[in-house]
């Protein structure tokens, strides 16, 4: 018994070393994608599934209730919150008196961004809604096993 | 008039639904959110409507994009009716759900889907593109789903695996039906459809295509070798449930046949035939159905397939006066059901059953009650100052005309089997001595608080309220179907209207 414990130690510490470089890189490829969207392949919901990857795969790593901690939030309120964002991006025309929706540029660029409008703000809520309903999925899963 | 208010009220329930997740859990707070949600939206529906008519018709291109292209919302007089009926039955739904259903279904984030639910009817009665239709339709379905099979009982869950079977082929029906329109025509925008279609050469695959829209629908709103799914489907879920179901949900299959085959297809002689056989066939097997059901829920399902009868016979007979009689009778019909579908979930609230065999007495015990219950009743059944009778002599009166005798025989055959087993259920139920003694574990009803109380039969007494309205201002209200018909006969009108707004 105690032997196979240890294993299992020896065992995860390649997946725990890797992991532990992983989560901040595929994090930052997530943005990269959420940002990348619109013109190019990308956007919020592909972002948000490489977020929730880089969250699985922690949890894979250490457990559940340890991929957990890192939240400040219960990740489920990512889900309102990201909803209320996009849905905020489609009324953000409606307040300058155009159609619903219609997107909306700022004229000058941003760095490193580039060119940033409510279509923007929509993928962002779309990010949070994924990795909310993923991630409460997976905890909700690991908590009844 | 091109608005962003148009979509007002889809927006409202939206946030209202958001604002619900952010409450997760906390009952009390979701009662209360929803409630102003509803009556907030009620409010814009209703302005919503009244600016409908005042200006004719209200269109939005979203995002901007111009109509062929993008994605138009539009509001015509059927479209404001029916967005207007669903505010009125999502108010008093929403209300009576606060009392009637138990708190662990409002865990497990009832008011949420709910929401959702009429923020997918709402969108579907105002969207003018036929693939934005599909996707309200399934934002519809998906939800109704989740309402069926929330509180996982071994009957609700057989109701509802034949409910979400028959849907999903309705969809891809649907679905098959929208590809192979755009296939043949190269874009989706209703008012866009109409003029291609009519270029379309091959009028045979036309329509075939038609067809495939009418069996899509067909099987969504119930009607005859596709209807099966309904009775065994309805009436497993709480009734507040099972009240926006049987109101609005067949009904939303109804006006997409309404909206595509008048504005889309001009329907030929052939289709017209097959909509009055199929209209004969369900309201036959329709009434037969309710004859030997002892349940009141079942004999209300039964009734909402017969009665769509009424509704797909006015589409067949294809003139002003059929449209007319149709939407007056949607009117009506969207009212009393929801209401009957509430009713029954308060008299199995007072007895523990709503098998009529097993009720009784009601009559005795709850006086005012079931006097309010007699007015519902006698109006869906169509006794002359109440709202069910007007759109019936209508539709009477232009099928004769029309010398379809054989129709005309089936809806009267239909209306007095209505008749047959509405007296069965006042008389079982109501006049009869209770075949057991009433105790107090069984009566429910009195131990609510008066708050309680209030929220289940406000609603009630509000619809009953609302179906005393629409009969006693017929004039109105057929002047208001009229409009709608008059519309509907003339599709021309909504095709400029969408094709010529400027941003």
């Amino acid at each position: 018994m105690e032997r196979n414990r240890n294993n299992e130690k020896l065992d995860k510490t390649i997946l725990r070393t890797s992991a532990n470089y992983l989560l901040p890189l595929l994090i930052l490829f997530s943005i990269f994608l959420l940002i990348r969207g619109h013109y190019l392949p990308g956007g919020g919901f592909i972002g948000g599934l490489i977020a929730s990857i880089a969250f699985v795969l922690h949890s894979f790593a250490y457990s559940p209730m340890q991929t957990l901690r890192m939240f400040s939030i219960k990740p489920f309120f990512l889900i309102p919150t990201g909803l209320l964002v996009s849905f905020l991006s489609g009324l953000l025309p409606v307040v300058l008196g155009r159609s619903f929706m219609t997107g909306v540029w700022f004229a000058e660029s941003v760095v490193v961004i580039g060119a940033f409008g409510s279509a923007l703000l929509f993928d962002l809520g779309v990010y949070m809604v994924v990795v909310g309903v993923v991630l409460t999925i997976l905890f909700t899963i690991s908590e009844n096993t | 008039m091109t608005t962003n208010f148009i979509l007002a009220p889809v927006l409202m329930h939206l946030f209202t639904a958001i604002l619900l997740l952010f409450f997760w859990q906390k009952v009390f707070v979701q009662k209360v959110i929803s409630i102003v949600g509803n009556s907030i939206a009620f409010i814009l529906c209703l302005r919503l409507f009244e600016m409908t008519l005042t200006n004719g018709y209200l269109t939005l291109q979203l995002g901007g994009w111009q109509a062929p292209f993008g994605i138009t919302f539009m509001a015509d007089t059927l479209s404001a009716i029916m967005v207007l009926l669903t505010a009125l039955v999502s108010l008093a739904v929403g209300i009576y759900s606060t009392s009637s259903l138990n708190i662990s279904r409002i865990k497990f984030g009832y008011f949420f889907i709910f929401h959702f639910l009429v923020m997918g009817l709402l969108g579907a009665f105002l969207t003018g593109d036929i693939f934005n239709l599909y996707v309200w339709f399934e934002v519809v379905i998906i939800s109704s789903f989740i309402l069926l099979t929330v509180g996982g009982k071994k009957m609700q869950m057989e109701g509802a695996i034949k409910y979400v079977t028959m849907n999903m082929l309705a969809s891809v029906i649907f679905l098959t039906a929208i590809g192979i329109l755009y296939g043949i025509t190269g874009t989706l925008n209703i008012a866009d459809l109409a003029g291609k279609v009519a270029q379309v050469e091959n009028k045979g695959l036309v329509t075939v295509t038609s067809l495939l829209f009418f069996v899509g629908f067909g099987i969504k709103s119930a009607v005859f070798p596709l209807y099966f799914w309904l009775p065994s489907a309805y009436h497993t879920p709480p009734s507040a449930i099972a009240a926006i179901f049987g109101g609005l949900l067949t009904k939303m299959g109804i006006y997409a046949m309404l909206r595509v085959f008048t504005v889309v297809f001009q329907p030929d002689h052939f289709t017209l035939t097959l909509f009055s056989v199929i209209a004969i066939l369900t309201l036959i097997t329709g009434a037969l159905g309710t004859i030997n059901k002892r349940s009141i829920r079942r004999i209300l399902s039964y009734l909402i397939v017969c009665h769509i009868g009424y509704l797909i016979a006015g589409l067949g007979l294809n003139t002003e006066l059929a449209f007319v009689a149709v939407i007056f009778y949607l009117i009506h019909d969207v009212i009393v059901k929801s209401n009957f579908f509430m009713i029954s979930g308060i008299i199995l609230k007072m007895r523990e059953t709503v098998d009529i065999t097993r009720l009784g007495s009601l009559l005795k015990d709850y006086p005012k009650f079931s006097f309010m219950v007699a007015l519902v009743l006698f109006s869906l059944i169509g006794i002359p100052p109440l709202s069910g009778f007007w759109p019936k002599v209508l539709l009477f009166q232009e099928t004769f005309k029309q010398e379809n005798y054989v129709l005309l025989a089936a809806l009267i055959v239909a209306s007095f089997v209505t008749l047959f087993v509405v007296i069965r259920i006042w008389s079982e139920a109501f006049w009869k001595e209770s075949p057991k003694p009433i105790t107090e574990e069984i009566d429910h009803f009195r131990p609510f608080s008066l708050s309680g109380k209030i929220a289940l039969i406000a609603p009630v007494i509000g619809l009953t309220a609302v179906s005393l309205f629409i009969g006693l201002n017929a004039n109105n209200v057929f002047k208001l179907a009229e409009k709608a018909a008059y519309e509907m006969k003339h599709p021309e009108i909504y095709i400029n209207n969408v094709l010529s707004t400027k941003e």
